[in-house]
């Protein structure tokens, strides 16, 4: 018998709940970024992201996502926002970077939209 | 005996640490979300609290996947601020309080929280910044209390539900009350309001929802809680879920409080950024 499905999974458009289903498909990802928190390790990736990837055991649609730093594609990988973000930092994105990315537009049109959510 | 003076409430945005460190206070941008804590640090300056309970959510410093506590209670002598990763400075070690640690992890478990205790604990801006705010320079801030981090898991789902958090907030305020030393307590809940960082959604924001929020949490808390997850997910985005930590502080305060202060202000980098000085009955 399937398992009864508990509330927040429940569809959210343009929303990945990061369940424990999320957190198996993105385990080696998530803990390659979580590495990031050391500067040395950084220093490390930066001098050949290819074998930091072989490292961490990254899966090849992982690897690829992040060699495009598409955001998007790394959360369909099983990556969890609070880590890519120091995945991002590496490459000096912002959250407004992040968030333009993901949403089809440049920085400046996603503030605007920021800002448009206050009036 | 102990006694609660009051709760704290503050959005943790990182990028407010940096804007900290530029001291952008006067920019247009960054005013009318700094104009929020004056007013709050002046109450704090006449009344002087001793310790401050910080529950705040970390966001992969402290914690990693690999062990995921629903709720952590730092136990140790001092809690250091580490390098997240992006860029933030880095601030000295903040002051811990372990012997009051201790009485409120025993007094929690005893209520049937099953908590995980940390005797080294590091934090991220979910702590840092809010301290910032309060107390400008911290932790060299001579008026800087001693401090006891609490920190709720929002990283992985499932996370705790809106009822669970008050009721953790109800119990950490039986446990400080009954704290014989004489010492004066604000709590604080760190986080929020709506913002979501990933999806094709990044970027809402829930005005009206927040400003419900901000509402009920004085004076109707209880009614926040048949807020489901799913609907603080879809209401609040993903990452609003950093309300819980308002609920939290919300339960340690008792029935009444008194609301001083409030100050509301969109956007401050992807988020809506709420602040609230509640004081506790007398």
């Amino acid at each position: 018998m399937a398992a009864e499905p508990f509330d927040q999974h429940a569809d959210i458009p343009g929303t990945t709940i990061f369940d424990g289903k999320q957190a198996m498909k993105g385990y080696a990802l998530n803990k390659m970024c979580y590495s990031f928190n050391s500067a040395e390790n950084r220093a490390e990736y930066l001098r050949d992201p290819e074998a930091y990837f072989v490292k961490y055991g990254l899966r090849e649609d992982q690897k690829q996502a992040c060699r495009d730093k598409n955001v998007l594609a790394m959360i369909a990988a099983g990556g969890n926002i609070y880590y890519l973000a120091k995945f991002a930092g590496i490459y000096k994105l912002s959250v407004q970077d992040v968030g333009a990315q993901q949403t089809g537009m440049t920085t400046e049109q996603f503030k605007e939209k920021l800002k448009r959510a206050g009036d | 005996m102990a006694t609660i003076i009051g709760g704290l409430t503050s959005s943790h945005i990182p990028a407010v640490g940096n804007a900290i460190h530029n001291k952008l206070f006067d920019d247009p941008y960054w005013k009318p979300f700094f104009d929020g804590y004056p007013p709050i640090r002046e109450w704090l300056d006449h009344h002087k609290p001793d310790v401050a309970i910080n529950i705040y959510n970390d966001h992969g410093l402290g914690f990693f996947l690999d062990r995921m506590p629903t709720f952590a209670i730092g136990a140790a002598a001092e809690y250091r601020n580490e390098d997240e990763g992006w860029g933030i400075p880095k601030l000295d070690p903040f002051p811990g309080d372990p012997e009051l640690s201790w009485h409120i992890i025993e007094s929690m478990v005893a209520d049937e929280f099953d908590i995980t205790s940390c005797q080294e604990l590091a934090v991220d801006h979910g702590f840092t910044v809010p301290m910032q705010l309060f107390w400008p320079g911290a932790p060299n801030n001579p008026a800087m209390p001693r401090t006891v981090p609490i920190s709720a898991n929002t990283v992985q789902h499932p996370i705790p539900t809106l009822k669970r958090a008050l009721d953790f907030g109800k119990a950490l305020r039986k446990a400080l009350l009954s704290y014989p030393k004489d010492v004066k307590i604000v709590v604080m809940g760190t986080g929020g309001l709506s913002h979501q960082l990933d999806g094709q959604r990044a970027g809402f924001i829930n005005k009206s929802f927040d400003q419900m929020c901000m509402e009920k949490i004085v004076s109707a808390p209880e009614e926040l809680t048949h807020i489901s997850r799913r609907e603080l997910v879809e209401k609040a985005g993903a990452q609003g879920t950093e309300f819980l930590m308002w609920m939290m502080m919300r339960g340690a305060l008792g029935d009444t409080v008194v609301p001083l202060e409030k100050n509301y202000h969109i956007p401050i980098s992807n988020t809506g950024a709420g602040t609230m000085l509640l004081e506790c009955a007398a």
